[in-house]
């Protein structure tokens, strides 16, 4: 139950003029689903490091709860904030499980040896990413999706208060979207705080409570999903014209390929 | 034990005994306790230091092919030692110059990796190769410069020889506590071994992390250097079976690696001393011999 809140706050990515309209001040409300969406570049996983503590602002500042984060100890931050990264190196090899139950890190001592409650939490997260059966096999073994699955597991396995989760659908089968959207909206209905970027506006108006807009050039637009995601905004956003259309009573932005 | 009762003289397990209860010959006594003794336990430690760095090492570059020297430690000692010899420096101020070089080798990486920016770990091993390198080069140098007399001397001491080690001690005193220390880091560094930034997502101060294991790595690897020469692939080899074998977890490889490296060690110079007895071979020379169709068979298998 961690609010996060924004203050002014610019993100630095060296190579871009930010204009100082474009700085954000929201809060991000236990309970609530977050998509951040906008233009390839535009800085949603550089937001996204900043929330986490990876990267400092380039103006402005995150808080975590009552807590300005530049002064929250590194630990202290892993213990309520867990990001998914949306590229997975491979580092070292391990295996699914032991890549799971890491998310136990910011929880334990040094001394402290994993107990069965964590070994348990671990299983119950691969269980619930249909993961079970490759928990042996070896991260670089994994495809794509696979790998994807694993992250989130891990993020699952950590079970932080704010969910920070880049492009959570990369990567998946049609299935494992659905099931990987309605494992971070359950999170947000057990009152945390889920915050995502993506890439696909209709995913965003499907399962998000919340947008957050960030436009190139100009200030970003936020606020509930029904009353942000309209043409009028999102196609000065993407560049791109866009047609609407419903299905099943659901609307879905299509991009208009006319002219190639 | 094996190592104190093979050898150009053959003990038997009694006559060890009765050494160690004091009723033994004087030459004897001097064999064991003056001889074999002190070079199995220098032996044993010098191993379990160079698997220890080299695990260490592995982990931080996050490279298989990361051994203690990669990062031109045990070139910078190198340099030191033949100098000395070169300037008919003996005993324990022959040592004494090989871990100043060691430290300066490692300061001096450490120094220029992390000048610019933040210590990238590509930065800090794009260093240490080229310093490496640089040493490799000072080295021919002073073997094409040297009297012959003392060439054989300086290839034995650089393929890595226990004839010479004097102070089996400070390599146990260096080895224990760093193990002791290790135990509680060995989550961490698990957690490190899949890469920085998720490292830094689940709470670890990544640079002064990355920065405690070069320093350690590389002290490990200076006290192992100045104890015996460098013996090439303990560092290198032992860490990737026991992974094979033991799995991933680094609170269970950091300890193992150390106690696996001192047995090879200390069989290798058994063997070293006992082959062409009573002639003595360098324990480089085994471990190399050993090591290299180990890794080339592993690495044939595809388990790397």
């Amino acid at each position: 139950m961690t609010r996060v809140t924004l203050d002014q706050l610019l993100v630095d990515i060296p190579s871009r003029k930010l204009h100082p309209s474009q700085a954000l001040s929201l809060q991000f409300e236990p309970g609530d689903t977050w998509a951040i969406l906008g233009p390839n570049g535009v800085g949603k996983t550089t937001l996204l490091h900043t929330l986490a503590g990876l990267k400092e602002p380039r103006q402005g500042s995150v808080w975590l709860g009552q807590a300005n984060l530049r002064h929250v100890h590194r630990l202290q931050i892993a213990q309520q904030v867990g990001i998914m990264f949306q590229e997975h190196h491979d580092g070292f090899p391990a295996t699914v499980f032991e890549n799971a139950l890491m998310g136990r890190f910011p929880h334990l001592s040094p001394w402290e040896m994993e107990t069965e409650q964590d070994v348990a939490l671990a299983q119950k997260a691969l269980a619930e990413l249909d993961l079970e059966h490759l928990s042996q096999r070896s991260l670089s073994s994994l495809s794509g999706g696979e790998r994807q699955r694993s992250a989130l597991a891990t993020l699952l396995t950590q079970q932080p208060d704010v969910w920070l989760v880049d492009e959570p659908t990369n990567h998946l089968d049609l299935h494992h979207q659905v099931a990987a959207m309605a494992l971070l909206t359950q999170q947000a209905k057990q009152n945390s705080t889920v915050i995502m970027t993506l890439h696909d506006v209709n995913i965003a108006a499907q399962w998000c409570s919340h947008v957050l807009l960030l436009y190139e050039d100009a200030p970003a637009r936020f606020g509930p999903t029904d009353a942000l995601l309209t043409k009028a905004n999102l196609e000065p956003l993407y560049k791109q014209t866009l047609s609407l259309t419903t299905v099943q009573g659901r609307s879905f932005f299509v991009p208009d390929i006319g002219r190639f | 034990m094996l190592s104190i009762t093979q050898g150009s003289v053959a003990l038997s397990l009694k006559t060890i005994w009765l050494v160690l209860l004091d009723q033994a010959s004087p030459l004897h006594h001097t064999l064991v306790m003056d001889l074999r003794l002190p070079r199995a336990l220098a032996g044993f430690a010098t191993g379990g230091l160079l698997a220890l760095a080299g695990a260490l090492m592995q982990i931080l570059l996050r490279n298989p092919l990361a051994d203690p020297y990669v990062l031109g430690v045990s070139g910078g000692a190198s340099v030191a030692t033949l100098l000395a010899m070169l300037m008919a420096v003996t005993g324990l101020m022959l040592s004494a110059m090989a871990f100043l070089g060691a430290l300066i080798s490692t300061l001096l990486v450490f120094c220029l990796a992390r000048r610019v920016g933040s210590n990238s770990t590509m930065r800090l091993l794009l260093t240490g190769v080229v310093i490496a390198s640089g040493w490799g080069a000072l080295i021919t140098l002073i073997l094409a410069l040297a009297p012959k007399d003392q060439l054989p001397s300086m290839l034995y001491w650089l393929m890595g020889d226990l004839a010479y080690a004097r102070m089996p001690w400070l390599a146990w005193l260096v080895l224990v506590p760093v193990c002791l220390v290790l135990l509680p880091l060995g989550r961490s560094l698990n957690v490190l071994a899949r890469g920085p930034l998720q490292a830094a997502a689940l709470g670890i101060n990544v640079v002064r992390l990355e920065r405690s294991v070069f320093l350690v790595a590389s002290l490990l690897t200076a006290v192992a250097v100045t104890t015996a020469g460098s013996i090439g692939f303990v560092g290198l080899v032992v860490p990737h079976i026991l992974r094979l074998i033991l799995g991933n977890d680094q609170r269970v490889i950091l300890p193992t690696s150390a106690l696996a490296g001192g047995c090879l060690v200390t069989l290798a110079d058994t063997l070293a001393r006992t082959v062409i007895a009573p002639e003595q071979l360098p324990v480089g020379v085994i471990t190399a011999l050993l090591g290299v169709p180990t890794f080339l068979y592993l690495l044939h298998r595809g388990r790397l």
